[in-house]
C-alpha cells in the first residue's frame, strides 16, 4: 500500500523534525529595516567609500535606489512559509521546505537577519561610533519586544475566549493549558521576561537576544572578523558539549537555544562583513557544487523516509541512530550544514543580476521581505486568525486553501501599503534629507 | 482495490443487520465513523504474552493507565477502555474471560505516573498494560528529553513487572492546537516505543484522520457527552482491534 504523502506528519514514520510543526515558528525579523536615509545615503554615496569597500567588500555598495534583492526575495519567501507553517497541515504545507530536507525558513531568516543586521547596523556604528550604533541597535530591541508583547496580548484574547466559550467533554483535559489563567499575576509577569512564551511565540524572543548581542558582534567583528566567527563557533560547541540552555516558565528551557543559534547569526554577519567574498572562490568550485548536491539529495532521501516508511528499511540503523534526533532546539549541525548546502547553491545559480528579480511575479514576495518585521507579526496574528476561522465556521479543505491563499495575499497588500507610504513620507522629507535617495530601497534590510 | 470492495460490502451488510442485531447484540457491527486506514493500525512489535494467554485460555487481564482523556465524565461506559472490553470479549472466543482496569492519573506527568508503577504492578498483575501519556507533560511543556526519560522508565517498569506494553499518544484537538504543543511528545513516544518495541497506538493521528475526513467535527463546541462517546466507541474498536493484531491473534483463534 501506497501511503499518501499527506499523511506525512500522522504516519508511523517519524520526523525527528516535526516537532517543529507548532514549536517551530520561529521567524526572526529583520533586522535592518529601520535603517534611516541619512546614513545608508551617506556611506552609499560620498562618506567613507574607501572604508566601507574596506570593511564590508563583499555587499557591493547597493547604488542609490538598488538592493541586494535576493536577501529581500528569500526572507519573503520565509515569512510565507512560516505564515503557512504556522497553520494545520494542509495542501500547501507540501510546498514548504522543510518537507523536503532538514532545514526549514527560520535558518534562512536567522542568516538573512544577521547578514542584514552587520550590513546595516556595522556601518551605523563606523558611521557615528560604537555608542551611538548601539543605541540604534536598542532602538529596534524596544521595536521587537513591543511587538512581542503585543503578539502576547492577542494569544491572551484567543485562549480566553477558548476557555470561555469550549465545554466539549471530550477534551476536558486539554482545557488544563487554560490553568494558568488562575495566576494571571505570575504569568504576565513572566511574558515580560520573555520566560513565558505560549507556542508560536519563541521567535521574537530569540531576535531580542541576539539583537541584544549584536553590538558587542560587531565590535568584535570590526576587530578581527574571522576571531569572531571562530568564537562563535566555540560558543556554539561549548552549549552542545556542556549542555547550557535559558530555562523557561513554568519549566523546560527555550524552544530556540540563543545560544546555539547565535552561530547562524553571526556567521551572516561575517559573510556581511566580507567573509562572503572572501569565499566566493570556494563557492564557485564544482567541488562544492557537487559536496551541495550530494548532501541535499541524501537530506531530501532521509526525509523521504519520514513521509513513505516503506523506504526507511533502505536506512542503516547506525546512519540512524547516530543521526537521530535532529535538534532543532540547538540548531543540530545536520540542518547548519543543510542550510549552507542550500545558501552555496542558491548563490551559485542564482546571480545577483538576474533579471527575474524585478519581475512582477516576484515583486510580493520581495516587498514582503523588505517589511519583515510587521509582516512576521501579521502572519502570527494571521494564523491566529485561521485557526480561529477554522474552528468557528468550517474545516473544509476548500475553507483551508482559501486561508492559506487569502493570508498571503493579506501580507503582501499590508507590505505594499507600508512601503507605499515609506515612499510618500520619504518624499516630503526630502528636503531635509537632501541626498538620501531611497532610504527604503538603499535599507540592505 | 478488491479488498476495499469487499470490505464496504461487509460493512454494508453489517449496517443492514445492525438494527435486527442490535436487539440481542451488544456489539453492533462497526460504524462506517470509525473506519480507519490500515497502516494506522499495523504495528511491528508484538504482544507475546496476550498472545500466550489468549492461546492457553487464561483470563485476560488488561490494565489502562490514563490520564483524564480515557474517560468521560459522568459516562465510564461508553469510554474507549469499557469499549475495548466489550468488542474484545466478543471478537475472542466466548470461553476467553476479558477484563479490563482502569487507573486514572488524573494531572500527573509521565514521571510522576511513572513513578507509582512499581506498587501498582504489585497490586494487580495485568497480562497487558495500556499506557496514556502526554497529554499533561505537552499542557506542562515539560522538556521533552526529560519526558522520553520517564516514558522509558514506565515502559521499563511495567515489562520488568512481566506485562506487555501498549503506549497510547494524545488526543488530536485542533482547538488548543496554537496552544498546546503536541509534536515533541507524539515524537519521543514513536521513539521510545520503537527502541522498546512497544506497540503505540496513535491515537492521535486517528482522531485527526476522523476530522480530517468529516467523520467527526473535532472543532465542535458541542458541552453534550455525545461526540465523546462516539470518538471513544470508535477508539475503543481500534483499540482492540490493535491489540488483536498486534497478539497476533489471527481469524484462527478469533470467534467471528
Amino acid at each position: 500500500m501506497i501511503r499518501p504523502l499527506c499523511e506525512a506528519a500522522t504516519g508511523p514514520v517519524h520526523s525527528f523534525e516535526r516537532r517543529d510543526l507548532r514549536k517551530g515558528f520561529w521567524a526572526p525579523m529583520t533586522i535592518a529595516d529601520q535603517v534611516t536615509g541619512s546614513t545608508i545615503a551617506g556611506t552609499a554615496g560620498t562618506a567613507r567609500p574607501a572604508a566601507a569597500k574596506l570593511r564590508a567588500p563583499a555587499i557591493t555598495l547597493p547604488a542609490i535606489g538598488e538592493r541586494e534583492l535576493r536577501l529581500d526575495l528569500f526572507r519573503g519567501l520565509a515569512l510565507w512559509l512560516i505564515f503557512i507553517d504556522h497553520l494545520p497541515p494542509n495542501l500547501l504545507t507540501w510546498f514548504t521546505i522543510r518537507n523536503y530536507g532538514f532545514s526549514d525558513a527560520t535558518e534562512i531568516f536567522i542568516f538573512i537577519s544577521g547578514y542584514t543586521a552587520a550590513f546595516v547596523y556595522g556601518r551605523a556604528m563606523l558611521e557615528n561610533g560604537f555608542v551611538v550604533g548601539t543605541a540604534r541597535i536598542l532602538r529596534r530591541v524596544w521595536q521587537i519586544y513591543v511587538a512581542h508583547v503585543f503578539l502576547f496580548t492577542i494569544f491572551l484574547a484567543e485562549i480566553s475566549y477558548v476557555a470561555t466559550s469550549f465545554e466539549n467533554p471530550l477534551y476536558t483535559e486539554e482545557m488544563g493549558i487554560m490553568d494558568f489563567l488562575k495566576q494571571p499575576d505570575v504569568t504576565i509577569v513572566q511574558a515580560l521576561l520573555l520566560r513565558f512564551r505560549p507556542v508560536n511565540m519563541d521567535v521574537l524572543p530569540l531576535y531580542i537576544v541576539l539583537m541584544l548581542a549584536l553590538p558587542l558582534i560587531l565590535w568584535s567583528m570590526k576587530w578581527r572578523p574571522d576571531v569572531t566567527l571562530a568564537l562563535s563557533s566555540v560558543l556554539y560547541a561549548v552549549t552542545w558539549e556542556f549542555d547550557l540552555y535559558f530555562s523557561a516558565y513554568p519549566n523546560g528551557f527555550w524552544a530556540f537555544n540563543p545560544l546555539a543559534w547565535q552561530l547562524l547569526f553571526v556567521f551572516g554577519a561575517w559573510c556581511a562583513l566580507g567573509g562572503a567574498r572572501r569565499m566566493s572562490r570556494i563557492l564557485a568550485s564544482p567541488v562544492t557544487m557537487w559536496i551541495s548536491i550530494a548532501y541535499i539529495v541524501a537530506a531530501f532521501y532521509v526525509t523521504l523516509t519520514w513521509y513513505v516508511p516503506q523506504l526507511s528499511q533502505f536506512m542503516p540503523k547506525r546512519l540512524e541512530q547516530w543521526m537521530y534526533p535532529i535538534d532543532k532546539t540547538d540548531l543540530d549541525v545536520l540542518r547548519f550544514t543543510h542550510f549552507l548546502a542550500l545558501a552555496a547553491l542558491t548563490v551559485r545559480f542564482l546571480p545577483r543580476e538576474w533579471p527575474g528579480l524585478k519581475s512582477p511575479w516576484l515583486r510580493p514576495l520581495i516587498l514582503c521581505g523588505q517589511h519583515s518585521l510587521e509582516i512576521f507579526c501579521l502572519g502570527i496574528f494571521l494564523a491566529f486568525a485561521g485557526h480561529f476561522i477554522l474552528a468557528e465556521v468550517s474545516g473544509g479543505p476548500a475553507m483551508h486553501a482559501l486561508i492559506s491563499l487569502s493570508g498571503i495575499l493579506i501580507m503582501w497588500a499590508v507590505a505594499w501599503v507600508i512601503s507605499w507610504y515609506k515612499r510618500v513620507a520619504d518624499k516630503s522629507g526630502t528636503k531635509t534629507k537632501a541626498a538620501a535617495g531611497n532610504a527604503d530601497l538603499a535599507g540592505g534590510g | 482495490m478488491k479488498a476495499r470492495v469487499l470490505l464496504s460490502l461487509i460493512l454494508l451488510c453489517g449496517g443492514l443487520a445492525a438494527p435486527l442485531a442490535r436487539a440481542g447484540d451488544a456489539v453492533p457491527a462497526a460504524p462506517a465513523a470509525c473506519e480507519l486506514p490500515p497502516y494506522l493500525l499495523a504495528t511491528d512489535s508484538q504482544l507475546h504474552k496476550v498472545a500466550e494467554t489468549v492461546k492457553s485460555g487464561k483470563p485476560l487481564e488488561i490494565l489502562v493507565i490514563g490520564s483524564r482523556s480515557t474517560t468521560i465524565p459522568a459516562s465510564e461506559d461508553s469510554s474507549y477502555p469499557a469499549r475495548m472490553q466489550t468488542i474484545l470479549k466478543d471478537k475472542l472466543p466466548p470461553t476467553e474471560t476479558v477484563h479490563v482496569s482502569v487507573e486514572i492519573q488524573s494531572k500527573k506527568t509521565a514521571e510522576e505516573a511513572a513513578g507509582t508503577f512499581v506498587k501498582l504492578m504489585e497490586a494487580k498483575t495485568p497480562t497487558l498494560v495500556i499506557w496514556q501519556t502526554g497529554t499533561v507533560d505537552a499542557i506542562r511543556s515539560i522538556d521533552p528529553d526529560d519526558f522520553r526519560g520517564a516514558v522509558t522508565e514506565g515502559v521499563a517498569a511495567l515489562q520488568n513487572a512481566g506485562a506487555d506494553v501498549v503506549l497510547m499518544n494524545l488526543q488530536y484537538s485542533p482547538r488548543t492546537e496554537t496552544m498546546i504543543s503536541a509534536p515533541p511528545y507524539l515524537d519521543n513516544m514513536r521513539v521510545v516505543a520503537q527502541e522498546h518495541d512497544v506497540p503505540l497506538f496513535d491515537r492521535f493521528a486517528m482522531m485527526r484522520q476522523w476530522n480530517d475526513q468529516g467523520q467527526f467535527d473535532l472543532f465542535s463546541p458541542s458541552r453534550g457527552p455525545e461526540l465523546a462517546k462516539q470518538v471513544h466507541d470508535c477508539i475503543g474498536r481500534a483499540l482492540a482491534q490493535f491489540v488483536i493484531d498486534a497478539a497476533h491473534l489471527g481469524p484462527g483463534q478469533q470467534q467471528n
